[in-house]
């Protein structure tokens, strides 16, 4: 458009309109491109329950299954892992599990579980997805700091959860760990991903 | 110096000559040689500090083409193969071990990956002391931040595709770090991972972002990296302008051409990067567990994470500096906080241009508020980069949070300690040290 001369307005609303049409279509062609980058259907469909048997997981043993590609931990807790539980109520972050996204309710109870002592918990720390390392001896032998009870360390960015996985207060960690949706099919057989029995 | 008001070339005669003339007729063949090489004046007084931009590019090319044979073996699947590796891991095992030549090939890859970033950072330092990205070339800045930002976006594609311990939970750590993003954060990590987990899906897209994505964004950024400079011409150690002082035929007196001057110095930095590149690549390819980390010889196990995770050693003080951030602010997560510091750490040098207030560019004629300002940002980079490396305790923590002030002191404070130094006469000339 030179500055002498009058504008040409009608060609220039022509030119707006065709960008503005131009433009629209471009960022239509962009919705099959971004969708192909969620989670396919497979990748949806592949959360299928794991059904565990604990019968051989001595007291004071951890196991570790798969669960939609996590790791899914078991402890079966001694009385003494137990004990330490209500000592740490001021230490950890959310002593009563109250952030009610971090487990069902039928595990939001003073050792976040269904049984008392077979704790089952997601292992992937809730501040950037690694999955801590078992620190289940008390004091300083594994290298943790004095008055250690027990627990888990995450070896990245040192948050740590004590034996029913809350976080300890001023750690990288906001939550406690994740306890999966799980049902007891039988004394010594667990579900996990699923809560509903016979589903 | 902008290419184009050249004389088309016109033949001697010669067959050759001939040639030259037929194609210089429908290609800038001549006015771009000249343009770019045997015309563009670059000053006489380049020293050491200016290898560094000829050797990036070097390095350029020995990634894309060692990258180009690599991704012949190579196969980008996280699927267990009959012995219970995972495929991607196995074919690295097998460019190691059964490709002839393969080896060499891989380490002279990821010993690349180090020696671009040694080199990239060895230049940007040169930019930073000298002032080369004041105006007018704050241009040519820009594009080199655009270059390291997408540089660290193809260092950290590539480090998953091995599929070892540190790529996979490498991987999963930073990953989530988009999650910490209020609202859209969780979404952004899914659609960058592409499934709920770091698996198959990731590892596809992250070789192609790797292959193809990346690679084609950093070429075109060089090129306007070094277009924009040419427009510009080239800063040098006093920050004198040549362009100020030019001759009756409108050539800077402090000019010389950059083909064959500059071209055959520029050789000799590349023989010596050579040899030292060479030595590591045969003798110490895994950079004593910092180029290449030990737990990445393992392959990726998605339930159990190494006793120690720490990013490859050009991560590290950018990483430290997302570890020292460990209040809630405003309602936020600690986390969310790590990760803007984190980006502000690497978005900050953007800025440099106009942070910067001082009447002089180069150092030589800068005070000793500036030496000591830049004294203290690289020994504080050098901390943060070595606590990078070390696993969390109390004390790296106060240190990283101590040098982290300092960091962004560097620049944000600029402004203000930039203009209170003592500054020299910069000379009209360049000077030959």
């Amino acid at each position: 458009m030179s500055k002498q001369g009058k504008m040409d307005c009608g060609r220039r609303r022509l030119i707006v309109a065709t960008a503005a049409v131009g433009g629209a279509g471009a960022v239509a062609a962009l919705v099959p491109f971004v969708s192909s980058l969620l989670p396919s259907e497979r990748a949806k469909a592949a959360g299928a329950p794991v059904e565990v048997d604990i019968s051989k997981l001595e007291p004071g043993q951890m196991m570790t299954v798969e669960w939609r590609g996590k790791p899914v931990w078991i402890i079966n807790r001694t009385k003494e892992m137990l004990d330490t539980l209500p000592k740490l109520a001021d230490a950890v972050a959310d002593p009563k599990s109250e952030k009610t996204s971090q487990q069902p309710a039928y595990a939001q109870n003073d050792t976040r579980s269904i049984k008392p002592e077979i704790m089952v918990v997601v292992g992937i720390c809730t501040h950037l997805g690694c999955s801590p390392s078992s620190k289940f001896k008390a004091g300083t032998e594994e290298g943790m700091p004095g008055g250690w009870l027990g627990g888990f360390l995450c070896p990245c960015h040192g948050s740590t959860f004590d034996f029913a996985g809350r976080v300890f207060k001023a750690k990288p960690a906001p939550t406690n760990l994740e306890v999966p949706p799980h049902v007891y099919l039988a004394d010594t057989r667990i579900l996990i991903g699923d809560d509903k029995k016979g589903a | 110096m902008a290419a184009g008001n050249f004389e088309k070339y016109k033949s001697d005669g010669s067959l050759a000559g001939n040639a030259l003339e037929w194609l210089d007729a429908r290609f800038p063949a001549t006015s771009m040689w000249k343009g770019h090489l045997s015309e563009y004046y670059a000053p006489k007084n380049f020293n050491f500090w200016y290898f560094f931009g000829s050797l990036a590019l070097l390095v350029l090319v020995i990634q894309i083409v060692t990258g180009i044979f690599l991704v012949m073996h190579y196969k980008p699947d996280a699927a267990v193969n009959a012995n219970g590796v995972p495929i991607a891991f196995a074919s690295v095992e097998y460019i190691m071990r059964d490709v002839p030549g393969g080896w060499l090939i891989r380490y002279m890859h990821s010993t690349g990956a180090s020696a671009f970033f040694i080199v990239v950072y060895m230049h940007m330092f040169r930019g930073l002391i000298y002032g080369s990205y004041r105006k007018p070339r704050e241009l040519t800045w820009l594009f080199g931040v655009g270059i390291f930002l997408v540089l660290m976006g193809e260092a950290f594609f590539g480090y998953l595709l091995p599929w070892g311990q540190m790529s996979y939970w490498g991987a999963q750590v930073i990953v989530n770090l988009f999650s910490a993003i209020p609202v859209i954060g969780s979404d952004l990590s899914l659609i960058i991972r592409g499934d709920f987990v770091v698996g198959d899906a990731t590892l596809n897209r992250f070789f192609s972002f790797h292959v193809i994505a990346f690679p084609l964004v950093l070429l075109g950024l060089v090129a306007a990296h070094v277009l924009a400079l040419h427009e510009t011409g080239s800063n040098n150690p006093d920050g004198v302008e040549i362009k100020a002082n030019k001759d009756e035929n409108g050539i800077p007196r402090d000019g010389i051409p950059f083909h064959p001057y500059y071209t055959v110095k520029d050789i000799v930095g590349v023989v010596v990067f050579l040899m030292i590149f060479s030595a590591v690549m045969f003798w110490a390819p895994e950079g004593g567990g910092y180029f290449l980390e030990t737990p990445n010889f393992y392959p990726a196990d998605p339930l159990k994470t190494p006793p120690h995770i720490a990013p490859v050693w050009y991560f590290t003080p950018y990483y430290s500096i997302l570890r020292a951030m460990v209040w809630n602010f405003f309602g936020l997560d600690a986390k969310f906080w790590g990760v803007v510091a984190m980006g502000a750490s690497v978005v900050i040098f953007a800025a440099l241009p106009w942070l910067d207030r001082s009447p002089v560019k180069s150092i030589r004629y800068r005070g000793p508020i500036t030496k000591t300002m830049i004294t203290i940002f690289v020994i504080c980079f050098f901390i943060l980069g070595y606590l990078g490396t070390l696993s969390p305790s109390p004390m790296g923590e106060i240190i990283s949070q101590i040098c982290t002030v300092f960091y962004f002191g560097f620049f944000l404070g600029m402004p203000w300690w930039s203009r209170m130094d003592k500054f020299k006469p910069v000379p009209d000339r360049v000077t030959m040290k």
